[in-house]
Formats: structure tokens, C-alpha cells, sequence
């Protein structure tokens, strides 16, 4: 099939330094279910990850920003662009990005931005870095995806929103981890799910969630892509798509072609719930800690409002002598620290209940 | 309040990523920048990086705390040794009060020190935590 969707950089470009982090607290879905459901039975997923009392949408880019620097091994002041995707930015007027880049040493010369397109801020983030990378005006640029995503107390969503994030350095092909091969967007205005200024919480369309907007989207950006590229599933190792709980990805997979084994790696929601801007590319993120050279992967986001980004990558020799500079996702997920609905009450400031 | 603003913002470079200052005569690495060198008391105004790496010197436990921490008690502050030699006091977290003891290796990370009220501004600074996922370099 000829190309007509697809985006291809002038230059080749891929993934030259990827990094990760999850607050070390767990509320069990059995917790929220005990206190809001009509008992212990739990909810969608095993447990979520919760931020502390000190951390935010910026800590957390942070965290994830030196790992990706600890991998890439630049200097920092090489870096040209400073994207941060997320819904949960703490100021609503001043850039998250300026304090992550001021944080990891970069030098003032370079682009800065908060991304916002509810869970798919950080692919976002990422397609904008590969086209100024890939368009030769940088070496290297910077995207980061991350949240602290909240639900009212008592809706549905409580029982997944969750804290976590991850950054990629985009650098050009010869240097990367993953080299890109190809990626698009497929994006329309679908009303599932929206949060109003001044709101603290979002709103949903209850089931208007499910086939129009995540299922649509992701499916007709990853036949598109794949498609146009001539892959089938099975020309995949691993494949990785937005996770707000464990059924959607794995419906969604199996519906594109996939088996459980190609989405395993990547499939985490279920122990650290759905992390929004974080979710497909610390699913990406944690794949990588395991892919060798050769691998092929699928990753596709999605993101409320609604659209998805997809991209097809390609795992090099460099991979394996970077990944152990810093700490995989499954280091972060050990790290585990189980707290109460009340503890919860307090970390997450939860005294608005509407 | 604008003084306040301005004095975070002049602090940024040590407080977001350890900037201290090496000396040019004798090496010595100081932090806070201070640009005399406490060693042999000559000029020292050369940025350094500090590593972030250190252990536990001494700690304390707070269980009431001043303005703008109400939220964070209990938690212990430390006086933490950095590799590279300068003591610097800071708030420890990622770690129950009752875990921490002296020898600790603890590593820098950036979290949220405060923030003035609801319409002020967040101030972001070092505090250390048990090493063990370090990317500190
Ligand atoms: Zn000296």
C-alpha cells in the first residue's frame, strides 16, 4: 500500500536515552472498593501507584529526565527541545518544562513547552521531538510524559488513575537505541472524557469511553500505520498500547492480530494503574528493559478528546550496553510500599468530594 | 512575597541540582557557593556539580514543624556527608522516620520543599532518600 498517513523524519532519528519513574506507594483497588464499592471486591486492576505528599507532575519528569540523560550519556546543554506532556501540570500558567530543564542542567538555549492532549501528551511530546530532530534542527530533543492523575472520590475512576512517568531523549539514528521507522496520528473531536478550568476533577461519558474513542482511535491509527508500512502483527516482538486498565489493551491487541506474549512486557496498568501521559510509554519503557536487538515494537497511545499516535521502532546493539545505567521500571515497581485509603486521603489532598 | 520569589529563584542552580563551587587552589568542593573557599579561604567562584551521593551524618525527627511543612509531619531532617566532603542539612524522604540510621548511603533527588498557599509559588529542592536507584552520576 502506498504511503499517504504516514510520517517519516527528512533524517533518520530513534531513542537514544529512555527513563522511567513510579512513586513507591501502592493503594490496593480492594482498599477503594472497601471504603466506596459494597465490599472487599476489588475493581478493575490489582493495585495503582500514588505519589507522596512531596512529588508532582515535575518531581516525577524529573526523576525520569535524569535517567533518560544516565542512558543517553550527553551532556545536557546538547539538548534543544524540553517537552512535557501531562493533564496534571502543577501551575495552570508556568511551564512545568522550564523547572525540569533548569533540574537536569541543560543550558537556557533551547525549546520549552507543556503538552496537553489528556493520556497522549507524551507521544505527542515524542512525535514532536522526532520532527525537530529529524528535520536537523537539533541533535537532540527531549519528551516526557507523566501524571498524577485523579479521580473524584467514589467514581469509577479511582480505582486507576495513578502517578508515573517517562522521558526519551530523541537523538539521529546513529547513536540510538531504537531506531524509528515509522509512526502517524489519528485524532477527531469525541467527547469521552474532559475536565473544565477551574474543575478538580474530570468528567466521562460513561460507556461513550470504549468503541468510539479508545477502540476507534487506536485501532484505525495501528491499521493505518501498519498498513501503509506492509506489517502484519505477527511481524512484531512486542506491542504496547494505552493501558487505563488491563482489559482495554489486551481486547484491543487481540483484536489487531496480537497474542498475549507480544503485550506482556509492556502490560503493567494492573500493578500501577493507569498513569495517563505516563501509561503507553512506560509500557514502552518497561518493554525496552527487556528487548534485544532486532525487535520490532508497535506502540499506540491514546488520549481523550480523542486521538492516538502510533509508532514502529526498531531496537539496536546500543540498547543493551545503556540499559543498565539506570533503573528499569521493574526496580521501580519493587519498590513498594502499601498504603491505606486513609493515608491516600492525605497524600493525594483528596478533601474535595463534589 | 516579591522578595521571597526572587531569593528561590537566585537559589534555583544549588537547590534543583547541587551546584556548589570548586576551588581553584586547593580543590576543596563547597556547597552552598559561598565564593571564599572554607579550606584556605581564597576566592572560589568555579560551578561544580556535586554527585548527590552521601550518608548520614546525624538526624532528627520532627513531629510539629514550622510554616508551610504542617503537611509533611512527621519526617526527619539529616545532616548528610556528600562524597565529595561538604555536610549539607536537608529533609529526607521515601523513608519512615524509624528507618533511618546513622551510615546510611542516601542519593539527591528534586522533590517539592513547599509551596506558599494556594495561589503562591511551588518551590522545588533537593532532599535525599536511601540509595539503592540511584541515576546520581
Ligand atoms: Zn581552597
Amino acid at each position: 500500500m502506498a504511503e499517504r498517513w504516514t510520517m517519516h523524519p527528512q533524517r533518520p532519528v530513534g531513542i537514544i536515552g529512555y527513563g522511567s519513574y513510579v512513586p513507591m506507594y501502592r493503594l490496593p483497588n480492594t482498599e477503594i472498593s472497601r471504603i466506596w464499592g459494597s465490599g472487599d471486591e476489588g475493581g478493575p486492576i490489582k493495585e495503582k501507584a500514588v505519589a507522596g505528599l512531596d512529588e508532582d507532575t515535575i518531581t516525577i519528569s524529573i526523576e525520569a529526565a535524569r535517567n533518560a540523560l544516565s542512558r543517553a550519556g550527553i551532556d545536557p546543554e546538547d539538548i534543544r527541545a524540553v517537552w512535557v506532556g501531562s493533564e496534571s501540570h502543577p501551575y495552570a500558567v508556568k511551564p512545568s518544562s522550564t523547572v525540569v530543564a533548569e533540574a537536569i542542567g541543560t543550558s537556557p538555549f533551547h525549546l520549552a513547552a507543556d503538552l496537553e492532549f489528556a493520556c497522549k501528551a507524551g507521544t505527542e511530546a515524542l512525535q514532536a521531538a522526532i520532527g525537530l530532530v529529524g528535520a536537523g534542527m537539533a541533535e537532540y530533543a527531549m519528551a516526557i510524559g507523566a501524571d498524577t492523575a485523579q479521580g473524584r472520590p467514589g467514581d469509577a475512576l479511582e480505582y486507576t488513575a495513578a502517578c508515573g512517568g517517562t522521558a526519551f531523549i530523541v537523538g539521529p539514528a546513529e547513536e540510538a537505541l531504537a531506531i524509528l521507522r515509522g509512526s502517524l496520528s489519528f485524532v477527531s473531536d469525541t467527547p469521552d472524557f474532559w475536565r473544565r478550568a477551574y474543575q478538580h476533577y474530570p468528567s466521562h461519558g460513561g460507556r461513550f469511553t470504549g468503541e468510539p474513542a479508545y477502540f476507534h482511535h487506536i485501532q484505525s491509527a495501528a491499521d493505518a500505520l501498519m498498513g501503509e508500512m506492509g506489517l502484519e502483527a505477527k511481524d512484531f516482538t512486542y506491542a504496547i498500547f494505552h493501558q487505563p486498565n488491563v482489559k482495554f489493551p489486551q481486547r484491543v491487541g487481540k483484536r489487531l492480530g496480537f497474542t498475549k506474549e507480544q503485550l506482556e512486557p509492556g502490560l503493567i496498568s494492573n500493578i500501577i494503574g493507569n498513569t495517563y501521559a505516563g501509561a503507553a510509554i512506560t509500557g514502552f519503557s518497561a518493554t525496552l528493559d527487556i528487548a534485544k536487538p532486532g525487535d520490532r515494537i508497535l506502540m499506540v497511545s491514546f488520549g481523550s478528546g480523542a486521538g492516538s499516535d502510533a509508532s514502529v521502532w526498531e531496537v539496536t546493539e546500543a540498547l543493551e550496553e545503556r540499559r543498565h545505567k539506570a533503573p528499569l521500571v521493574a526496580d521501580y515497581i519493587a519498590r513498594r510500599v502499601e498504603i491505606d485509603y486513609g493515608l491516600y486521603v492525605r497524600y493525594r489532598s483528596k478533601i474535595l468530594v463534589k | 512575597m516579591e522578595g521571597k520569589v526572587a531569593h528561590d529563584w537566585r537559589l534555583r542552580g544549588q537547590r534543583y541540582r547541587l551546584e556548589g563551587e570548586e576551588c581553584p587552589h586547593c580543590k576543596a568542593k563547597i556547597f552552598p557557593p559561598r565564593d571564599i573557599c572554607p579550606e584556605c579561604k581564597r576566592p572560589a567562584k568555579e560551578p561544580y556539580r556535586l554527585s548527590g551521593r552521601g550518608e548520614v551524618y546525624t538526624f532528627s525527627t520532627l513531629n510539629s514543624a514550622p510554616e508551610g511543612f504542617e503537611n509533611y509531619t512527621p519526617y526527619t531532617v539529616a545532616l548528610v556527608k556528600l562524597e565529595e566532603g561538604p555536610m549539607i542539612t536537608a529533609q529526607l524522604t521515601d523513608v519512615a522516620p524509624e528507618d533511618v540510621r546513622i551510615g546510611m548511603p542516601v542519593e539527591m533527588v528534586t522533590r517539592k520543599l513547599r509551596a506558599q498557599g494556594d495561589e503562591g509559588t511551588i518551590i522545588y529542592g533537593y532532599k535525599f532518600r536511601p540509595t539503592g536507584l540511584g541515576h546520581a552520576h
